[in-house]
């Protein structure tokens, strides 16, 4: 007889946010949107997007319902995209009636982990850039702030390429929420994040010869126009994106560091080489 | 009188609330809110002025080559390059912003739009041959989930043979639009937010390895744009030809023109684009000269501070929270006092009166096809027809771009960078007209002010009380069920809105 498979339920919510992570996933290569919405996504096992206000049919009422059936079910994995607008009660991000300051908690509460897909769910990013007029922290944060230990898993990236977070959506299904000494020290799952840029930089050659880029456009190592490879763990250089198709370093432009917490602040000018002083007072911050 | 509130709505980019005071089944007021800011504009004060062309990306995740593109361009104006661009740069930029268009196109069609004429639970109960549709049909059996939840009920329409057709179709878009952001990725390194497009042009030389991995891309998505995308946008137009009628907005359209045929446009009236820029009111013949000077941001409505009014040369996007008779977070443009539409309803209405050749040739085509006149594109089934059109347009041009490219040879100019600057950067943006103006001060972003095309579109009222191009299109409407307003979610989808473009 064949094994009947099983079916976890995925709720995606968005918070200050551009849908870029969103549109990301759709250019997964393998497995396909189709794939993920339709098939298995490991054996035996596969995911219900019950919720995704991008994509689903439903709106207005029709779609909060949706949210609040697979909630009372309790058994369901919170993807969070963006960033939680604290400033204010909140009111700078509403969807409903309520804030979504309030939303991610109320859901939280019932899920059995939380995905933080993109640097601003993960750690704030964009609109937690300096002034920060809304106050935007990370769901981590947030969640702490109101007392809630659901297990969070970061799996940032300004979008992240698409298998980087298929790779931890599988994870869990798989085998549940990864250990400590499977995740780094901000959240992210080793397996995928564990490189820095620099040492698997095919310019690495580049860099060790001596062979710098001077202005934009030109081929070689890309540190002195300001790469954040050195200060960045991402898995850019052995997946690339869309297939191995190109990557930003490969197309010529440093890297700007977008995985990493303290994005875009701490890695910005974008443009200009770090002092080694510059340097240590972003490791300093960002521990 | 009864009042309806639809929030989320979804399959839209962002939060959007729309608000309805439905009288007698038809609407009398309709009120459209941004609900989500982050204050962009405001983190761009400070920093170094190429960081915009990272920062502003990320107003978007839809069309951030839009956005890269009028703040390379601002940036190209401010640091006085605007002439040096080389070819190859001008042309990377073409390219990645045309594989852009064609990706949110696309997507907006049959991923965001379709559902709101096909019913996928029609399909449950088929005969089916197609492998792929079964799948989706078994899914539909044993499943609620999205994208196929629940929708309002309603009249939908289309049969089992083109619902069938439409919805193999919206698996086939998936792909294409995915390859659309592969091209977008060969010159920009990733996508969504390309690493490419820079202040002197883009920064990856074209070889022969991108152009042929590039063109045979742009042939398999012609193939699909003209075999499926444009003739099935005239099949749902024809059977939904009602909605040549409903969703009639405001009567002016404005658009700046964008894809550079020429490095060294003279002004931004240049007509060496592709699409031409004008302004043009309903009825008229004649196309006007954008003045830029006529662009003005209100904020009677919208959550923020006195500073907020005017020029985007003189204003700041300071929130005020509490503000009386404040209900969104999208400000209110205005050319000439007036709300504008901006979309490619606009921007092709604009090019055929324009005789652009490029343009016109299609658009006649299309609309003896779908039997209407150019007054029937002022609604929610001319907008869809326009898109496709323009898509279409565009995948021409692209196939010329991309012959014109010298291989090995330089995308981008060198430059200094000046302490002191001022720099407007237009382009076009899929979902309407983009403006970004910079200004730099002892080599800092001094102020920074974007115009995007959805802040023109789901504007609230200005300051003499006049609505908005969603909410003009939606009041007076006809609404069957008001706990289903169906009819409502199709003219405002049709304008594609992009909420986080629109406040940013």
């Amino acid at each position: 007889m064949e094994k009947k498979t099983v079916v976890h339920p995925v709720i995606w919510i968005q918070g200050a946010a551009c849908t870029g992570c969103a549109i990301s996933l759709m250019n997964s290569p393998y497995p396909k949107l189709k794939n993920l919405l339709l098939d298995e996504l490991v054996p035996g096992e596969s995911i219900g997007l019950r919720f995704m206000a991008t994509l689903m049919g439903g709106t207005g009422e029709l779609a909060l319902e949706v949210l609040e059936r697979t909630k009372a079910e309790k058994n369901f994995v919170l993807v969070v995209d963006g960033a939680v607008p604290t400033g204010e009660e909140g009111r700078f991000c509403t969807v409903g009636e309520e804030t979504f300051a309030d939303q991610v908690v109320r859901l939280a509460q019932s899920a059995l982990a939380v995905v933080n897909i993109g640097t601003c769910s993960s750690y704030g990013g964009i609109p937690s850039g300096s002034p920060n007029l809304t106050n935007c922290i990370s769901v981590t944060e947030q969640l702490h702030q109101r007392g809630l230990d659901t297990p969070t898993i970061n799996v940032p990236g300004c979008p992240p390429e698409p298998s980087w977070f298929v790779d931890t959506l599988a994870r869990i299904i798989m085998s549940g929420i990864p250990d400590p000494e499977e995740v780094d020290d901000v959240g992210r799952l080793k397996e995928v994040y564990g490189k820095l840029i620099h040492d698997n930089c095919p310019r690495r050659g580049d860099f060790t010869t001596g062979n710098f880029a001077r202005y934009l456009g030109e081929e070689g190592c890309l540190v002195n126009l300001g790469c954040k490879g050195p200060y960045t763990n991402s898995p850019c250089p052995d997946r690339g994106w869309h297939e191995g198709l190109n990557w930003p370093i490969k197309n010529n432009h440093p890297c700007i560091g977008c995985t990493e917490p303290g994005f875009p602040d701490l890695m910005s000018p974008f443009y200009e080489k770090f002092s080694m002083e510059e340097v240590n007072d972003m490791y300093r911050r960002l521990k | 009188m009864k009042r309806v509130s639809i929030d989320p709505i979804t399959r839209i980019e962002g939060h959007l609330k729309i608000e309805l005071d439905i009288e007698s089944g038809r609407v009398e007021s309709a009120r459209s809110s941004g609900t989500l800011f982050r204050g962009l504009e405001e983190m761009l004060r400070g920093r170094d002025p190429r960081d915009a062309q990272r920062i502003t990306q990320r107003v978007c995740g839809v069309c951030p080559a839009a956005h890269a593109i009028a703040s390379a361009q601002a940036l190209d104006d401010a640091f006085g390059i605007k002439s040096s661009i080389p070819p190859n740069g001008r042309l990377e930029r073409n390219l990645m912003l045309g594989g852009n268009f064609i990706h949110s196109h696309v997507l907006h069609f049959y991923h965001l739009s379709a559902l709101d004429y096909l019913n996928p639970h029609d399909l449950e109960e088929l005969e089916l041959e197609d492998v792929s549709l079964r799948d989706l049909q078994s899914y539909l059996k044993t499943s609620d989930g999205a994208p196929f939840t629940h929708e309002y009920t309603g009249d939908y329409r289309l049969g089992t043979d083109i619902s069938s057709d439409l919805a193999r179709d919206y698996l086939e878009a998936l792909e294409v639009r995915k390859k659309a952001h592969q091209m977008v990725s060969i010159f920009g390194g990733k996508m969504p937010h390309n690493m490419g497009t820079v202040a002197g042009g883009a920064t990856s030389r074209p070889d022969i390895d991108s152009i042929t991995k590039f063109m045979a891309r742009l042939e398999e998505i012609e193939e699909f744009v003209e075999s499926r995308y444009l003739p099935g946008v005239v099949e749902v137009a024809k059977i939904y030809d009602d909605y040549f009628e409903i969703g009639k907005g405001v009567p002016n359209f404005l658009d700046y023109g964008g894809f550079y045929l020429e490095s060294s446009l003279d002004s931004h009236n240049d007509t060496r684009k592709s699409f031409l820029g004008g302004v043009v009111s309903e009825g008229d013949e004649e196309v006007r000269v954008v003045d830029f000077n006529q662009i003005t941001e209100e904020i009677e409505h919208s959550w923020y501070g006195v500073r907020a009014r005017g020029h985007p040369t003189e204003t700041r996007s300071t929130p005020s929270v509490n503000k009386e008779g404040g209900y969104s977070w999208v400000k209110a443009p205005r050319y000439e006092n007036k709300p504008h539409e901006v979309g490619p309803a606009a921007r092709m209405r604009i090019n055929y009166l324009s005789d652009n050749g490029l343009v016109k040739p299609e658009m006649t085509k299309a609309m003896n096809t779908a039997g209407i006149g150019i007054e029937q594109l002022n609604s929610v089934m001319g907008r869809h027809l326009c898109r496709a059109v323009e898509c279409r347009s565009l995948v021409k041009m692209m196939k010329g771009w991309v012959e014109e490219l010298k291989p090995n040879e330089p995308s981008c100019a060198g430059y200094e960078m000046p302490d002191e600057g001022d720099g407007m950067g237009l382009a076009c943006a899929p979902r309407g007209t983009l403006g970004h103006w910079i200004q730099i001060k002892e080599g800092k972003i001094a102020n920074y002010q974007l115009v995007v095309p959805t802040t023109w579109n789901a504007s609230p009222r200005d300051r003499r009380g006049v609505p908005g191009p969603i909410e003009q299109s939606l009041i007076g409407s006809d609404i069957q069920d008001p706990d289903n307003p169906l009819e409502a979610a199709r003219i405002v989808r049709s304008f594609d809105p992009c909420m986080a473009c629109a406040v940013h």
